[in-house]
């Protein structure tokens, strides 16, 4: 008796938690809208889709929106690309767990979707289903997460290259001409893509060049309340340092806040570079009032490159090269404009 | 006579705590004498971006950041006795009461122009969703009998996406720069406020205990709890009030947390921080099967944790290699402030006062 109602108690709050998850206005199926699909036959939709009439079925499988502000972003740019208006009926399914994705991967292959739209929280373990979906007729397309699968498996990947948006950062502050570089380098959580892609540009660049040190480079764990600890430990040893380079833009705003209590001026032609990564849009408007110097972009907008790769599979065309590559922006506190806040804010 | 002192001293649940605070201390010392122009003990005056003179030094770092830690310290050390059992959910739960207090100081806008309610409103919301998240813990713990590590388990696997849904998973900014006073520094006063709300907490919890019989019904419950039954104490409602105290202490840790950087980050915000406050209560030398308690050693064995953090931080330990650094410690700190030891070390005392008599 005892043990059933904890058993009940358990499922009710896991099933509440469930709604939880999905309280983004995240609903089991997006942009279906009931049976719209036999009355949408007419031209009045001015975005039509190359298979005119019949809209294209779209299973995609995301990570947990609430995993964070990209993810969030994300997952709002495809459900705002993936409508009945554009042509589409999509079935979206959430999931930080590789098994839970690949079930619903199965349940979307029986469902007999056209597509099967996959950022895969795990890299491994998704040959068999690929395989199912191949023998199906199932088109499928990897979006922010590569995986460990045989690339005839898929018909393309787009992805964001972390070692590049490392690279444009440091090209930048390289841009900056400092007689001398004393870099705070705060880490994200190690051996993640981001931070593996982030700080091998500039461990590279340090390595390199003579007047640029590392002051201390520590992992904070993308989060802002350790970011700020390790600063206030290096303003507390009274080391000189000239820039703050964190990995995303959480763990830049702790580092200021360590700045600002020590009176330490920050920003545009002040005393310490200030350089994050996400483009939040809090983060961008800091740059616009030149509080911070520098943000780089991590980009979530897959939705529009994804649509162009269907239309051109429905048109009967190839896609030429398998990995995407992302336009990835970096924005500097001097030229950035209340248009880029608005346009590229997360 | 000196020896009685001795087994006195030995026997004291304060000495570990001490000794690492003594350690820590001469550790830092040690590398001061090797870094010149570093000083562990110095507390220098700044002037911070506001423009107000503030204290400064790792020793004001220290008691900055150790504050929430002390404070939920406090609640878990009532759980831990009364029950016998730990809250995992601490951290999960300060997520709650932390996004409840920003919807509510926000009215659901993430950027709002100004404060849609007092301060004071939203961190009596965040007490009441605090409470109530305690409440729920303790009706699992102490009514439905469930081991406190699972009852706890629920929230702290549904708290995080709770909070995100709390605020549609937008990440509200707090406007008004007063609310930023819990976590920094008041205007004009020196100190951080952070400080000061843990002292508060710390002398509240202190008046409790000494003018209530809530310590003494609470060991009762934890060291046998039909035999407390038989005397008149509602071991249900004990456990009961114990997870009610600790779901108002994480709703101040969560206006700490919150206003430190007057927004919130549902995944990260006071992330493990449950083992830690758990660790607190070890590092006091308070068994963690329940039973007695002593609170002091608790709240200091908080503060060396975070002191231990900001040593690691000022060497430079490698970031990866950290926590390796940091159990090690640990380790080595629970050992010696477990029963077992200390008994054998009381044992070993009095089996040398033997020996000396057996000469004589």
């Amino acid at each position: 008796m005892k043990k059933r109602v904890v058993a009940l108690l358990t499922a009710a709050v896991m099933a509440f938690s469930m709604a939880a998850c999905n309280g983004g206005g995240a609903a089991t199926t997006g942009g279906s809208t009931g049976g719209s699909t036999g009355g949408n036959t007419g031209g009045s939709d001015t975005s039509a889709p190359a298979a005119s009439g019949e809209l294209i079925k779209v299973g995609i499988i995301n990570n947990d929106p609430n995993e964070s502000g990209y993810r969030t972003a994300n997952d709002k740019d495809l459900q705002n690309m993936f409508t009945a208006a554009n042509g589409y009926e999509a079935k979206f399914a959430y999931s930080l767990k590789n098994d839970e994705q690949i079930q619903a991967a199965q349940g979307f292959i029986t469902d007999e979707v056209d597509y099967l739209l996959l950022s895969a929280a795990d890299t491994a373990g998704w040959d068999g289903v690929l395989k199912d979906a191949q023998a199906a007729g199932v088109k499928v397309i990897l979006f922010d997460r590569t995986i460990d699968a045989d690339p005839s498996l898929y018909e393309a990947s787009i992805v964001s290259d972390m070692a590049k948006e490392g690279q444009t950062a440091v090209d930048w502050l390289a841009g900056q001409g400092l007689s001398e570089y004393n870099v705070i380098h705060i880490q994200g959580v190690m051996g993640s893509a981001a931070q593996r892609g982030r700080s091998g540009a500039l461990d590279t660049k340090v390595a390199a060049e003579s007047n640029w040190n590392i002051v201390t480079q520590q992992t904070a764990e993308w989060n802002a309340e350790k970011a700020q600890q390790i600063v206030q430990s290096v303003i507390d040893a009274k080391t000189p340092f000239n820039v703050i380079y964190a990995e995303n833009d959480d763990m830049a705003k702790g580092a200021v806040a360590a700045l600002d209590s020590a009176g330490i001026s920050h920003g545009v032609g002040k005393d310490v570079i200030v350089m994050g990564f996400d483009c939040n849009k809090w983060a961008l408007e800091e740059l616009l009032n030149q509080n911070w110097n520098y943000d780089g972009q991590c980009n979530p907008f897959q939705a529009s490159y994804i649509d162009n790769i269907i239309k051109t599979l429905e048109s009967g065309g190839s896609v030429g090269e398998k990995t995407i590559i992302m336009d990835e922006k970096g924005f500097d506190a001097t030229t950035i404009t209340q248009e880029d806040v608005d346009n590229y804010g997360i | 006579m000196k020896k009685i002192d001795l087994k006195k001293l030995l026997s004291n649940q304060l000495l570990i705590p001490f000794t690492a605070i003594i350690i820590l201390c001469i550790v830092n010392i040690i590398y001061d004498c090797v870094n010149t122009d570093a000083a562990f003990f110095a507390i220098e005056t700044k002037t911070n971006n506001s423009g107000f003179t503030v204290f400064s030094g790792p020793l004001i770092t220290i008691l900055d950041n150790g504050s929430e830690l002390a404070i939920l310290a406090i609640g878990m050390t009532l759980v831990t006795a009364a029950s016998g059992g730990q809250d995992i959910s601490v951290g999960a739960t300060i997520a709650i009461a932390g996004s409840a207090m920003l919807r509510v100081l926000c009215g659901g806008n993430t950027r709002p122009e100004t404060l849609a309610a007092p301060i004071i409103v939203g961190f009596l919301v965040a007490c009441i969703v605090g409470m109530l998240c305690g409440a729920f813990n303790g009706l699992l713990v102490s009514v439905f009998r469930i081991q406190p590590m699972i009852a706890t388990l629920i929230l702290f696997t549904a708290g995080r996406s709770i909070a995100a849904w709390i605020n549609n998973n937008e990440l509200p900014i707090v406007p008004d720069p007063k609310f930023a006073y819990f976590g920094s520094f008041i205007p004009g006063i020196p100190i951080p406020t952070t400080v000061f709300i843990a002292a508060a907490c710390i002398i509240v919890a202190a008046l409790l205990l000494k003018f209530t019989n809530l310590g003494l019904y609470t060991q009762a419950v934890g060291i046998n709890e039909s035999s407390s039954r038989l005397n008149g104490i509602n071991p249900t409602a004990i456990k009961f009030i114990s997870f009610i105290i600790l779901g108002l202490c994480v709703a101040v840790a969560a206006l700490i947390k919150v206003s430190r950087l007057s927004t919130i980050n549902y995944s990260v915000i006071a992330k493990d921080i449950e083992m830690d406050a758990i660790l607190a209560v070890a590092l006091g030398g308070n068994a963690l099967s329940g039973g007695k308690f002593n609170m002091w050693a608790s709240i200091l064995g908080a503060y060396i944790i975070q002191f231990l953090t900001t040593t690691l931080y000022r060497f430079q330990v490698d970031s990866s290699a950290l926590p390796a650094y940091k159990a090690v410690v640990v380790i080595i700190l629970v050992v010696f402030s477990s029963p077992v030891v200390r008994d054998k070390l009381s044992s070993l005392s009095n089996k040398k006062k033997a020996l000396k008599k057996g000469v004589a």
